[in-house]
């Protein structure tokens, strides 16, 4: 991992677009009497990567779980390429449809062979022809460097393997937005190399990107905005060289010591 | 640490890679076998050696009275006089009754061709070698219950042969595949709705499993047969076979409504999921994804429900419908055949069994063939 990241691309705001493709303004999300997310505000712009720390239990996933409506919010908006959530389900389905979500469990089917995996949601949500979409299926799981697995099922395929496909699945819908909730989090530590140098390559394509992870060295990388929540909150956000050598708050010099202590 | 490395065994580099060496000969082979299955312990010994004593007082007789000493053919108990063994000749004498009941001899072929009809119809659905499943799933369960009718009841210039003349195994299996086919997707529908985020749809769901759980399927029968005329209308009158096979099928789809929904509570939450994310809609997710791996799961339950169904069959005897369980019970009180219990009652388990066994081994033959060897 660390030659790659040593090289520091540094990513500068100026690449970045001024069009918005996330707006969150307001939002406050409830778990029963858990204030799990407090007024969170948040935009962000195509193109942009954004990495999300915090300590467990911060809202972090529930926050990127919002932007796809796999959680529900109570208040405040949250606009998705120009479509806002509602309760409509045609909105819901057509933000779905144009955000990736890759998760900390993989979450592939295990019933079907990776190759279908891919090709399932393009055939039955984008009406893609069965041929087209093995064919795009096959070259994305060449870009994640697992084409040899494409008739294997699932429970054959290492974690790390694994979360290839499932980043090659959420791919194949031809996404605008990828979400990644811990995506290495339950890898065993030799394999996450493979699965960060495949979002690294998909960070050189870019794609708009929304990591949460405590991979700190993949943050410094790619992120062009690191942001730091904790107790449902937004605490801190900055551009990751300041996040890393300059935080303001103490909270975040607390988490920041605490995770980069060894 | 210098001084803890000098210490003997705590460092240690391998030099010579060790290669696999076959197990000692007392684990494998008919030794090992012999060993790890009948004598593993002294207790396991000792019932070992039981359980063949068991087997040698048992077997030869048994033998003996069904093969050997046997009389197979003769016209009534009096061909078996004085003979030791089991008297069949009833069998082949009733074959016709124990087979189609009191349907007319001339009009048996309409059941033989309903059945294989049957038959063609069902393989697609239980095997994946033949293209086309889901049509014939569909077929099977739409189509196919009025053709049978069109045939087994008459229509169309066939001469009407009323249900009162059904029986036999026919009535049997007519009971079992209507009662199997129609209650699997009805529990599923039900489970579904049970899980379902709309109130209504969900009580509605819930009362219904609960009702039909909470009443013994005897009351269902006497229900359906002697309390619903009470409450029809003049005049109306539901066919006596047809009010068993609507109880059946409403009392096994509760069942199967629960072992469903056992499945889906046992897939995990990411795989919904997953779904979602992906645009699919709750239909798409549903049939593409939740049920394939839910259904996989409770395989065992779900034949389990339908074994059972195939064998609770045998109660209609107590509304007068004529099963094989009591063509067999009526045949023994011929007077030409008076005292054969034991040989139509063993006749009609032996093709109990085979049907049954049946649906164990093929369960058991899905369950290995869907497994993809995920965790």
């Amino acid at each position: 991992m660390s030659e790659k990241i040593n090289e520091v691309r540094a990513p500068s705001a100026s690449e970045l677009s001024d069009e918005p493709v996330i707006q969150i303004n307001g939002m406050n999300k409830w778990f029963g009497q858990f204030h799990v997310l407090r007024d969170i505000d948040l935009t962000v712009y195509r193109g942009e990567r954004v990495v999300i720390c915090g300590p467990s239990g911060s809202g972090k996933s529930t926050l990127i779980r919002c932007i796809n409506r796999l959680e529900e919010h109570q208040q405040g908006s949250i606009i998705v390429d120009e479509i806002e959530l509602t309760d409509d389900l045609k909105q819901i389905d057509s933000v779905r449809r144009e955000v990736g979500m890759v998760f900390q469990h993989f979450n592939l089917f295990p019933h079907l062979t990776v190759l279908e995996n891919c090709t399932l949601a393009p055939i039955w949500v984008r009406k893609t022809p069965k041929a087209e979409t093995e064919e795009i299926a096959m070259e994305y799981l060449t870009r994640v460097k697992i084409p040899e697995q494409a008739e294997k099922y699932p429970g054959q395929l290492s974690g790390g393997q694994q979360q290839r496909v499932a980043i090659a699945r959420a791919l194949c819908m031809r996404p605008k937005i990828m979400l990644f909730d811990e995506p290495t989090s339950a890898l065993d530590p030799e394999m996450i190399k493979e699965v960060l140098d495949v979002m690294v390559d998909l960070a050189d394509t870019g794609m708009t990107m929304l990591v949460v992870t405590h991979e700190m060295g993949f943050a410094r990388q790619v992120a062009h905005r690191v942001i730091f929540m904790d107790d449902g909150q937004i605490v801190e956000q900055n551009e990751p060289k300041e996040f890393f050598s300059n935080p303001q708050s103490d909270r975040t010099k607390l988490f920041l010591s605490q995770i980069l202590a060894h | 640490m210098s001084e803890t490395t000098n210490i003997p065994n705590r460092v240690s580099v391998r030099e010579v890679h060790i290669p696999q060496a076959p197990p000692p000969l007392s684990t494998v082979g008919v030794i090992g076998w012999l060993r790890q299955n009948l004598f593993s312990s002294p207790l396991n010994a000792v019932l070992t050696i039981l359980s063949f004593y068991l087997l040698y007082t048992v077997l030869p007789p048994l033998i003996d009275w069904v093969f050997l000493t046997s009389v197979w053919t003769g016209d009534s108990n009096q061909d078996c006089k004085g003979i030791e063994g089991a008297c069949w000749a009833i069998i082949p004498n009733r074959f016709g009754q124990f087979i189609y009941g009191f349907y007319p001899e001339a009009e048996r072929w309409r059941v033989n061709l309903t059945f294989v009809l049957f038959c063609l119809n069902l393989l697609p659905v239980l095997s994946d070698r033949i293209p086309g499943r889901a049509y014939a799933a569909v077929f099977i369960v739409a189509i196919f219950p009025i053709i049978a009718y069109v045939l087994m009841y008459g229509a169309f210039g066939l001469p009407i042969v009323p249900t009162n003349q059904w029986g036999g195994l026919t009535l049997t299996l007519v009971l079992a595949s209507v009662a199997i086919l129609f209650s699997l997707p009805l529990g599923i529908l039900l489970a579904l709705g049970r899980r379902s985020e709309m109130p209504i749809i969900r009580t509605i769901c819930i009362a219904f499993i609960e009702l039909w759980r909470a009443v013994p399927l005897i009351t269902v029968l006497f229900m359906a047969s002697f309390m619903l005329p009470l409450f029809a209308p003049e005049g109306v009158n539901f066919n006596e076979l047809m009010r068993a096979l609507i109880g059946f099928t409403m009392f096994s789809s509760a069942y199967m409504a629960e072992v469903v929904r056992g499945g889906l509570q046992a897939l995990p939450k990411g795989q919904n999921e997953a779904a979602q994310a992906l645009g699919l809609n709750y239909w798409q997710s549903m049939r593409l994804i939740i049920l394939p791996q839910a259904l996989k799961i409770v395989i065992p339950g779900i034949v389990n429900t339908f074994i059972g169904l195939f064998k609770d069959t045998a109660l209609v005897s107590i509304i007068g419908l004529f099963d094989l369980l009591l063509v067999a019970k009526s045949s023994v009180t011929d007077v030409k055949w008076l005292g054969l219990e034991h040989e139509a009652y063993i006749f009609v388990a032996a093709l109990y069994f085979v049907f049954c066994f049946s649906m164990s081994r093929y369960s058991l033959w899905l369950e290995r063939k869907l497994d993809t060897g995920n965790r």
